[in-house]
């Protein structure tokens, strides 16, 4: 009998609405987009926060990465027609760190040198890292086709390469890569291998092109014996020439736990033995630790707009609502006279703005899974959406619909029934 | 509850030397075991307009017995409207005392009350007062709706009421669709659901053309002669002629009270 009054009550509420259809609808609006926004939000925000730790932790999060910046133009030097510059990390910085750095596991030079890239008749511009076979493990790459460069490689001064996806599928887009040979610079290179792509999705960014920014990777010392360390480029009007030993090294820590440790150790070293700020130390885990912050930041200014716009919506209806108990004093002043005792009248208000309040929580919460699909299908954004966000902004929104019925039903239940039937 | 025939149209207690020939005291009845559907005593409604007081209603004494069909008349203002609503339990007394089928109002709850209105009331408005979003068969129904144990057949008597009142093809439509006499016949039936103790009429004909009217009041003559208990507010006295009771006010006071006739018993027999 209780369900029975309850269906009946939640029918009729349904029936009311329906006598203002339009009036209904506007009121649900306001619900609506508090709730789609909260979702939408969440789904971006949860997405870009997404890709941006992808990205960092593919830089290795027990890695410690040391490069080479060039530094700003030193104003004393003058602007000379050509000179070298010398920067950067160095050998001997390389030579410090493998021999006195406690708790590191493996240490990886990198080298990226200024060559273009040939097959046939395609040419680009990738990165050329001349670097170890380690340099797979540290930083977890996996090989597509054939393999990575090995040890042999570098004690026989090889001339292999490895392609990262893009290179291979720009150079190579029908055919396999595999023992082809490809000009680096003024080299031919066979290549042993490629790679797969870094982030499983992170495919479409591929614009067919020589701004291609692929990678091809080269045994260490064989760059260093086909190139040598000085690095010329071309300008209008002016010839660069760089001297830079080495580019990157990447230094594994053996625990996690010890990363801040090394990282400051590193630091201090390079402190130390550069003068000019030609090196940046970039610790992963750092940046991971100031996304987690950025991303907590981030959920907390969406989440008081979200909550601001539902607070909105939910004064809306708790306005018509007013309006509508006004409007209809007299039909509570025939339930009144007919029995209706007051709960029954805060049953009957506090279930119509339930309702618009769901109603508006469902329809927001549809329009909330659609528009990060939309923005995924159109912006090419990355967006994901937790199974708690609709869950939490649907329970918001039906919250929001008890707190604002509750003082129109209460003044409607307060009315003195002889009053509001003699209400015109 | 049975009436015997010796309760006869007599019975009614108008205390106010006025009323002519009012032949026994209200207690007789109560000797009998007779209980009166509706009782006040002394009953007093005072409103306060500012500073000033206004006795709408000032020690109105009198009982209506089952099965009496009473009309109430008296210029606007003289305080029937107050009246109906303190027998309707819809106000309370200032003072005095108030029992309705048998149960002191001033002792009750807003819930109680609420729960006595739904069980032992039925309301006619001279505006039908029809729920617009409600079909017919649901305004019928309302005042189950809000009995806390709803163990009837409701809807089986509701559509019976409806039979009678004429209504049977018109269970789906919505007052908005009805003539006025078709609208009133609802509320009647809507009356009638709840079986009530009291019916309470306030100028239920006052919107309606004389044909329809009469065809209204002939209703409720029909009522009362099943044995119903009426309380029928007007201002025309040719209304007031078919009740077996005719109570006067004045300024707030019972000016007269007039038996015209022997009340129906609830047997169904006519004098």
């Amino acid at each position: 009998m209780i369900r029975n009054q309850f269906l009946r009550s939640i029918r009729t509420g349904i029936n009311s609405l329906m006598l203002h259809k339009l009036r209904s609808m506007l009121t649900t609006l306001g619900v609506l987009f508090g709730t789609s926004s909260v979702i939408a939000m969440l789904a971006i925000g949860e997405g870009a926060s997404y890709q941006a730790q992808e990205q960092i932790k593919l830089l290795g999060s027990q890695n410690v990465i040391l490069r080479s910046v060039k530094p700003p133009d030193d104003p004393n030097q003058g602007n000379q027609q050509s000179r070298v510059l010398t920067y950067g990390v160095t050998d001997a910085d390389l030579e410090r760190i493998e021999q006195t750095f406690p708790g590191v596991r493996r240490v990886v030079p990198v080298r990226q040198l200024q060559q273009e890239v040939r097959y046939s008749d395609r040419t680009l511009n990738p990165r050329v890292l001349a670097t170890r076979p380690l340099y797979q493990d540290v930083t977890g790459r996996l090989v597509w086709e054939g393999r990575f460069l090995t040890e042999q490689d570098e004690l026989t001064l090889n001339n292999v390469c490895v392609l990262g996806t893009e290179v291979a599928r720009y150079l190579f887009p029908l055919e396999s890569a595999l023992g082809k040979r490809v000009k680096v610079g003024g080299n031919y290179f066979v290549v042993v291998g490629t790679l797969a792509p870094r982030m499983p999705g992170g495919e479409q960014q591929q614009p067919a092109g020589p701004e291609v920014t692929g990678e091809v990777f080269i045994p260490y010392e064989t760059a260093r014996k086909r190139y040598g360390k000085l690095q010329v480029k071309l300008r209008a009007g002016s010839r660069d020439m760089e001297e830079v030993d080495l580019h990157e090294v990447i230094v594994e820590v053996e625990h996690a736990e010890n990363v801040p440790l090394v990282a400051d150790a590193a630091r201090e070293m390079m402190d130390h033995f550069h003068r000019k700020r030609d090196y940046e130390v970039v610790v992963p885990l750092e940046l991971l630790a100031r996304a987690e912050e950025t991303k907590r930041i981030f959920n907390i200014v969406l989440g008081s707009i979200a909550g601001i716009s539902l607070l909105v919506g939910g004064i809306g209806i708790m306005n018509v609502m007013l309006a509508t108990v006004t409007e209809r004093t007299r039909e509570i002043g025939i339930r009144r006279a007919l029995g209706a005792k007051r709960r029954h009248i805060v049953t009957q208000f506090l279930v119509e703005t339930v309702c618009l309040s769901v109603g508006g929580g469902l329809m927001g919460v549809a329009l909330g899974l659609l528009i990060p699909w939309v923005v995924e299908v159109t912006a090419d954004m990355m967006t994901i959406v937790t199974p708690t966000a609709p869950v939490l902004a649907f329970g918001i929104s039906a919250g929001i619909g008890v707190l604002f019925g509750i003082y129109p039903a209460w003044r409607a239940a307060n009315m003195d029934p002889v009053e509001a039937l003699r209400h015109q | 509850m049975t009436l015997t025939s010796e309760t006869q149209s007599d019975t009614h207690g108008g205390p106010r030397p006025s009323a002519p020939g009012s032949p026994l005291p209200a207690a007789a009845n109560r000797a009998d075991g007779e209980r009166p559907a509706a009782e006040l005593e002394a009953v007093e409604r005072i409103y306060r307009m500012g500073s000033e007081e206004v006795h709408a209603l000032d020690g109105v004494t009198f009982q209506v017995m089952p099965g009496e069909y009473w009309s109430v008349m008296g210029a606007s203002g003289s305080g029937k409207s107050t009246l109906l609503n303190v027998l309707g339990c819809l106000d309370r007394p200032t003072a005095g005392r108030y029992s309705l089928a048998g149960r002191d109002v001033n002792t009750l709850s807003d819930d109680e009350l609420s729960e006595l209105r739904s069980r032992k009331l039925g309301f006619i408005f001279q505006s039908y007062n029809l729920i617009p979003q409600l079909d017919v068969l649901e305004n019928i129904m309302v005042p189950l709706f809000y009995q806390d144990d709803e163990t009837e057949p409701g809807e089986e008597r509701a559509r019976a009421l409806a039979a009678r009142m004429g209504l049977a093809d018109r269970l789906g439509h919505k007052p908005a669709e009805l003539s006025g006499g078709q609208q009133q016949r609802v509320a009647i039936a809507r009356s009638l659901v709840n079986d009530p103790e009291l019916i309470l009429a306030d100028e239920a004909t006052g919107n309606l053309d004389s044909q329809t009217a009469a065809e209204i009041l002939d209703l409720f003559d029909e009522l009362s002669r099943e044995g119903k208990t009426i309380v029928f507010v007007t201002h025309e006295s040719h209304v007031a002629e078919r009740a077996s009771h005719v109570l006067r006010m004045r300024d707030g006071r019972i000016d007269d009270v007039r038996i015209q006739r022997a009340a129906h018993t609830r047997a169904g027999g006519s004098s």
